[in-house]
């Protein structure tokens, strides 16, 4: 039923909430209580004067009856009925639903922002689970540990002689289990506490110096105006281990070399004009679209373009960056959808691929990927080149021609999309289609 | 004759702690703890029954036991599970892997004892 016929449900809506009898508000508004019922069944169009009577009687704006819910609600509820594959709810009917029970439909809408806000934190949560091997190694270290000395202890606290050659040997079975032990609680603790202190702490040479980017925005105005890399890195890197510091020097200098090529105002101008359209960039200004793929990542955050995010790897897939955007997350450990174009370029060097992509299983948050492998060193004879790919992804502008796009996942435990023939293991959700293979 | 046990497992501590109390229950214990050897030894060895850590180096405990249960020799083979980990998940895996019985780390040595009887005798076929 559209939306503007259920004027009457909402005009009883607001009537049973302020405890009045149909016929008391027919008779303050000089109708009959037949006829009141009849508009309160929309059954009778009502508009005019008659509305405005209603509508002072009732202490609302009459736009509140005839609008009745607000479209945000209408549109939360359609979100919440498509993204259940299982759903039977009646879509066509979510505005008369929002009309008649505006308390329950925003209690629905509600619990649908409160799900997706904890999904979002089952997945930042398994992911980290599932692709820490840090975490993982140092529990089945403890539990095996832990196994070692129960059992020695068990024996040697079992009635009855044990003979003294086992005896020293379960005593120094347990003293050696137990310094381990000691020593893998004081690691966990120590790694748990960087873990608490922010979602920016990292344990990996590369998480620390993605998380120095991270903290900076992907930004440097230092470098921006000519500071040598080496001093910024310097600076920024203070409290980095020596081989995140070498790593930290090394991207700033690939940053400080991109910024020289490119300056940031006249960049600023051509994104102004052309938006983040890394190949129409490169082409204006004679770049390679990867250069161009990293200057636009590395765009301060008021940048006319918008948010613009980042992955390179290696030839052997690993990621070497990361930049994320709130819709578009990059696993920490590396364990990425093989669906992002970043993969396949690598098979099809200096072609620059574009694909627009949406998260399987969620709704929106479709983003423009570029993707391109271009030799990441000179060229040496005889000798393969050794590529980088990088994927640079923006949110995309709503589909002018239909395009669709294509469902990826941020790891496959987490994945919700069905029969991808990528998946490497399970996942996680719910749906047991999820599970096949 | 006493009864052969093959023990895989990577740990040596536990390694010996288990070797110490199936020996001392007139058990013959074997040990090996690298997975990718694991099958020929079994092959070898014919034991009585199997004891497998599931994370091993070279070959995980379930493919062990995939591979051990498709050999038509060794498919009723009694086989004990140890792992830490001891989630729903793995549990299914191990039965899907054909498991005779599993256990989660940290086991008291009682369980264990009582379990490898129950498997020397027949008596369990299931979760310990």
């Amino acid at each position: 039923m559209p939306r503007d016929t259920l004027t009457g449900s909402r005009i009883r809506e607001r009537r049973t909430i302020l405890g009045l009898k149909q016929a008391d508000l027919a008779r303050q508004a000089g109708i009959s209580a037949s006829y009141l019922n009849l508009i309160e069944h929309n059954r009778r169009r009502i508009g005019g004067k008659l509305l405005l009577d209603i509508a002072q009687v009732l202490g609302v704006e009459p736009s509140m009856l005839t609008e009745g819910a607000e479209a945000a609600l209408i549109a939360t509820l359609r979100e919440a009925a498509s993204a259940s594959r299982s759903s039977t709810a009646e879509l066509d009917r979510a505005d008369e639903f929002a009309g008649r029970f505006p308390g329950w439909a925003r209690l629905l809408a509600e619990a649908r922002g409160r799900v997706e806000m904890l999904e979002r934190s089952v997945e930042t949560l398994s992911d980290r689970l599932a692709h820490d091997p840090h975490l993982a190694e140092t529990l089945h270290e403890m539990l095996s540990t832990v196994t070692a000395i129960r059992s020695a202890a068990s024996i040697l606290a079992e009635p009855g002689e044990i003979d003294p050659d086992w005896q020293r040997r379960f005593h120094r079975n347990i003293y050696e289990d137990s310094a381990r032990l000691a020593q893998s609680s004081r690691a966990l603790v120590s790694y748990l506490d960087s873990e608490g202190r922010g979602a920016t702490e990292s344990v990996t040479p590369l998480e620390e110096m993605t998380a120095v980017f991270a903290a900076a925005g992907y930004h440097f105005p230092a470098l921006e105006a000519g500071q040598p890399p080496e001093e910024v890195a310097a600076g920024l890197g203070r409290d980095l281990s020596d081989s995140a510091r070498a790593l930290l020097r090394r991207a700033l200098r690939r940053q400080a070399a991109d910024a020289a090529a490119l300056p940031l105002p006249v960049l600023l101008e051509a994104v102004a004009q052309l938006g983040a359209d890394p190949l129409a960039l490169a082409r204006r200004f004679d770049s390679d679209p990867a250069r161009m793929m990293r200057r636009l990542a590395a765009l301060p955050a008021d940048a006319p373009c918008g948010p613009v995010g980042l992955a390179i790897c290696d030839a052997s897939g690993a990621l070497t960056f990361g930049k994320p955007l709130p819709d578009f997350p990059i696993p920490r450990f590396g364990a990425d959808c093989p669906l992002w174009p970043l993969f396949p370029a690598l098979s099809r060097p200096m072609a620059v691929l574009a694909r627009r992509l949406r998260f399987a299983g969620r709704q929106g948050s479709v983003v423009q990927a570029y993707a391109v492998a271009q030799p990441a060193a000179l060229p040496e004879p005889n000798r393969d080149p050794i590529l980088e790919a990088h994927m640079m992804i923006a949110p995309a502008a709503a589909p002018a021609g239909g395009e669709p796009a294509e469902e990826v996942g941020v790891t496959c435990r987490i994945c919700a999309r069905l029969g991808c023939p990528a998946r490497r293991e399970p996942s996680l959700l719910g749906d047991a289609r999820q599970q096949e293979f | 004759m006493s009864k052969h046990v093959l023990l895989i497992e990577d740990e040596p501590n536990i390694i010996e702690a288990i070797s110490f109390i199936l020996s001392r229950e007139g058990l013959k214990v074997e040990t090996h703890s690298d997975g990718t050897t694991a099958n020929a030894r079994l092959r070898g060895a014919r034991p009585d029954l199997v004891i497998l850590d599931v994370m091993l180096p070279g070959k995980s405990g379930y493919d062990i036991l995939r591979d051990l249960r498709a050999e038509a020799g060794l498919a009723d083979l009694p086989v004990l599970m140890l792992t830490a980990r001891g989630q729903t998940r793995d549990r299914e895996m191990a039965e899907r892997a054909g498991v005779s019985a599993f256990m989660t780390k940290p086991f008291s040595n009682s369980e264990m004892l009582d379990t490898v009887r129950a498997l020397m005798d027949g008596a369990l076929n299931g979760d310990a």
